[in-house]
């Protein structure tokens, strides 16, 4: 009897799965929520405050799409996955979108079959150590112990960069950022070795931050974005366009001091068409025509953003860098709204 | 005579010699040190090493505590107010007890739910755990997880209603088929809680969680301590029963029933608790369409209860094999069956000799119940690695969280081992 109730919810699975690959956008319209995948907490990208309310950079793509798509920021369920469960929670459905800080490579979007929609953040993997130690080069780290989180891309690199050059060290597996954090003051490694930007992160909240230095190498490329599963582009998209739209408002002007005049009608016609006074992009989409208007509301352009949850003025104290607009020396470039 | 007495005699006691106190190293303080920390020169030595040891542990944790900051609302402002002294940010603590207890989501003003859950929990275990009480109690044990059910996730009241009413179907069925013939009253029980609930089901309206008395909360939600605190009793109370029943079926002269028994246990005990928690959260949604999976909360219970269950069976076995085989024998001899010998004489006696496993296995399994944070289930664990430490206000606070934690967990499982201490004494019946 068990076999064939086992065998009965695989057929069922199949058949429902083949039916929801299609079209996520009317899943996300139909059940009212958006179900969006986020880190268990990581500081500054996606942490829950005292309230329970979830705040972050990544969350703030979830609340921009929550808008575009059903005009309601606040109507995502978010749902905290950790590296290890990420990848199936997506593929399997349970989310519709993952925003993870997920680097971008290769294998993951064309083997693990996912999306990656753009990039929300560029990072790149650098090390820190306490001062003390005397070092000023990643290279002159051999025979080191060193912190990483498994999992992850950055093993990788970190492997790739020893043993290009040809130095030794000793890993020290830790799950979390939480933990590495604990693991590298209480002195079990002497480098802790991660994204830079959560070294930075991570380093801010430290009790003396000037005694541990970020040493000058950035050993890898790291482009985090938000991913969709692969074969409906109709949903990927959405995601796509709502995170350009953010960036395009930033280079365009468009805050959320002056959406509301702006959405009246202006006489820049990409303005018009992306807060939908003109054109027809977002019923192409599938959406309202205000779409990009909604998704700006949430949470403010893609500087406001950055700014906000991990920009200079915050304890992490982030510098705009790669990330900063194309006009502006930075790699963040929204292909035009036409 | 008396005369004589005292010119022959030099000297005659004539009243009794007044007590003395006895000498000052035999008597209270200083004896009880000399015999207990100072009896020999070794002992001496470790005494005073000891006693080092727990000067600087103390100098070293007392000031912490003492200089503790509770009032402060991030980790920096605790830095500012101690400058540079020792002490404890306990800030943390009175921030965010509350995500601590209840989790991050469960709505604030509901927490009496839980709560109230959490008393009756106390009257409802009563009547089973000091079985001197009246026996009437056990009948608000019996509804209790319904209640229970109903006060923690809220929602309409016609679902554990339902769930009620099946249970009890089966119950009846059991008591009026089961006498005639063991596996009809069985199976008729569990196809009759099955029809109640599928039809109970079917006529509850769609929607009537909506607006019900109580606010519904969905498993998602649920978190801290209170996470804990369900999985723990959920499963240990579920997981007893279902070890008696396989211990039983592994000791069964039925080869169909023996071999599953036997295939389960190995097959569960084989494999570790995180790998069949990854299999429920991970491997499960692959099985289940996307909108219609099989509650979280249900399949991590179903993977303790399990586990448990195969450890519980284990330990029961070897109560059962503790007895003599006479027992077994007197048994047969007195013309009771199967079901009798068991329940009267053999079980009280296999269970009694197991208490000290039992124990064992529920308080492993209770600390055990942490795991789930590695699935991102955010139980007081999960909720400190992730969500407290990951915020930029408390980033960094450790010893204040953790020991939280650890005082919380220890006082649970000190009052389990407790109890079964008493139950041991209570229960008694040699002369030792």
């Amino acid at each position: 009897m068990k076999k064939s109730v086992f065998f009965g919810a695989m057929t069922v699975a199949g058949l429902a799965a083949g039916a929801a690959a299609a079209a996520t956008l009317d899943d996300v319209k139909s059940r009212g929520k958006l179900n969006c995948g986020v880190s268990t907490g990581l500081t500054g990208f996606s942490a829950p405050d005292a309230n329970g309310e979830w705040q972050g950079f990544d969350v703030a793509v979830c609340r921009a799409v929550a808008a575009a798509v059903l005009g309601d920021a606040s109507a995502v369920e978010f749902v905290p996955t950790t590296g290890k469960t990420r990848f199936t929670a997506l593929a399997s459905g349970e989310i519709d979108m993952l925003a993870r800080n997920t680097t971008w490579t290769f294998s993951r979007d064309v083997d693990l079959k996912f999306d990656f929609v753009g990039v929300n953040y560029y990072d790149g993997q650098g090390f820190m150590v306490p001062k003390e130690l005397g070092v000023t080069s990643a290279k002159e780290l051999d025979g080191a112990t060193v912190c990483i989180q498994t999992g992850t891309t950055t093993e990788l690199n970190l492997a790739d960069f020893f043993r290009v050059n040809n130095i030794s060290y000793e890993p020290v597996p830790i799950e979390t950022n939480a933990e590495a954090q604990q693991q590298y003051l209480a002195g079990s490694c002497d480098v802790y070795t991660t994204d830079a930007s959560g070294l930075a992160a991570t380093r801010a909240t430290f009790d003396a931050p000037d005694a541990h230095v970020l040493l000058p190498e950035i050993i890898s490329k790291e482009p985090l974005g938000p991913l969709v599963r692969h074969g409906d582009n109709g949903w990927g998209d959405v995601v796509r366009w709502t995170m350009n739209a953010l960036v395009a408002a930033e280079e365009l002007g468009i805050t959320s001091a002056n959406l509301a005049e702006m959405a009246a009608g202006t006489n820049n016609p990409e303005i018009n068409r992306l807060l939908g006074s003109e054109g027809t992009l977002g019923e192409m989409l599938g959406l309202d025509a205000d779409f990009g208007a909604k998704a700006i509301a949430a949470g403010g352009n893609y500087g406001e953003v950055f700014a906000k949850n991990i920009g200079e003025d915050t304890p992490i104290g982030l510098a705009r860098g790669l990330n900063a607009l194309w006009t502006e020396g930075g790699l963040q470039y929204a292909p035009p709204f036409r | 005579m008396t005369d004589q007495s005292t010119n022959s005699v030099a000297f005659v006691a004539d009243g009794n010699i007044p007590q003395s106190p006895p000498p000052a190293r035999e008597t209270g303080a200083i004896k009880w040190v000399r015999a207990n920390l100072f009896s020999s020169w070794m002992n001496g030595i470790l005494t005073v090493a000891a006693l080092l040891i727990i000067y600087k542990l103390l100098s070293d944790a007392l000031p912490w505590i003492w200089n503790g900051v509770w009032t402060t609302s991030s980790l920096s402002e605790c830095r500012e107010v101690l400058q540079g002294k020792t002490g404890a940010c306990f800030s943390v603590l009175s921030e965010r007890w509350n995500q601590l207890l209840f989790g991050f989501k469960y709505p604030t003003d509901q927490y009496w739910r839980p709560t109230l859950a959490f008393v009756l929990l106390f009257v409802a275990a009563a009547p089973v755990l000091f079985f001197d009480l009246p026996r009437k109690l056990l009948a608000f044990t019996a509804l209790y997880p319904f209640l229970a059910f109903w006060l923690i996730w809220g929602g309409t009241i016609l679902a554990p209603i339902v769930a009620l009413l099946g249970v009890a179907a089966a119950a009846y069925v059991f008591q009026t088929y089961g006498k005639a013939s063991f596996a009809i009253g069985f199976f008729g029980a569990i196809a009759a809680a099955f029809a109640v609930w599928i039809i109970g089901g079917k006529l509850i309206p769609d929607g009537a969680s909506d607006n019900a008395l109580l606010q519904a909360v969905p498993s998602r939600d649920l978190g801290g301590f209170m996470l804990n605190m369900m999985l723990g009793v959920t499963c240990v109370s579920l997981s007893v029963p279902l070890g008696i029943a396989l211990a039983l079926g592994r000791q069964s002269n039925m080869p169909l029933i023996k071999w599953i028994c036997v295939i389960f246990i190995e097959f569960v005990r084989g494999v570790p608790l995180i790998t069949l928690l990854f299999v429920a959260s991970v491997m499960l949604s692959y099985f289940f369409p996307p909108d219609s999976t099989v509650d979280l909360f249900l399949r991590v219970v179903i993977m303790i209860t399990m586990f448990s269950a195969a450890y519980i069976a284990e330990v029961i076995r070897g109560g059962l094999a503790a007895l003599p085989k006479g027992q077994y024998e007197a048994a047969d001899s007195l013309g009771l069956d199967y079901a009798q010998a068991m329940r009267l004489i053999i079980l009280p006696q296999a269970l009694k000799i197991s208490i000290p496993g039992i124990v064992n296995v529920a308080v492993g399994l209770f600390k055990d119940t942490t795991l789930v944070s590695v699935i991102s289930m955010f139980d007081l664990v999960g909720m400190i690695r992730g969500p407290i430490l990951a915020s930029t206000e408390w980033s960094g606070v450790y010893w204040e969280l953790l020991g939280a934690a650890a005082v919380l967990f220890f006082i649970v499982c000190y009052g389990i081992s407790q109890y079964s201490q008493w139950l041991e004494r209570r229960l008694a019946t040699d002369h030792r």
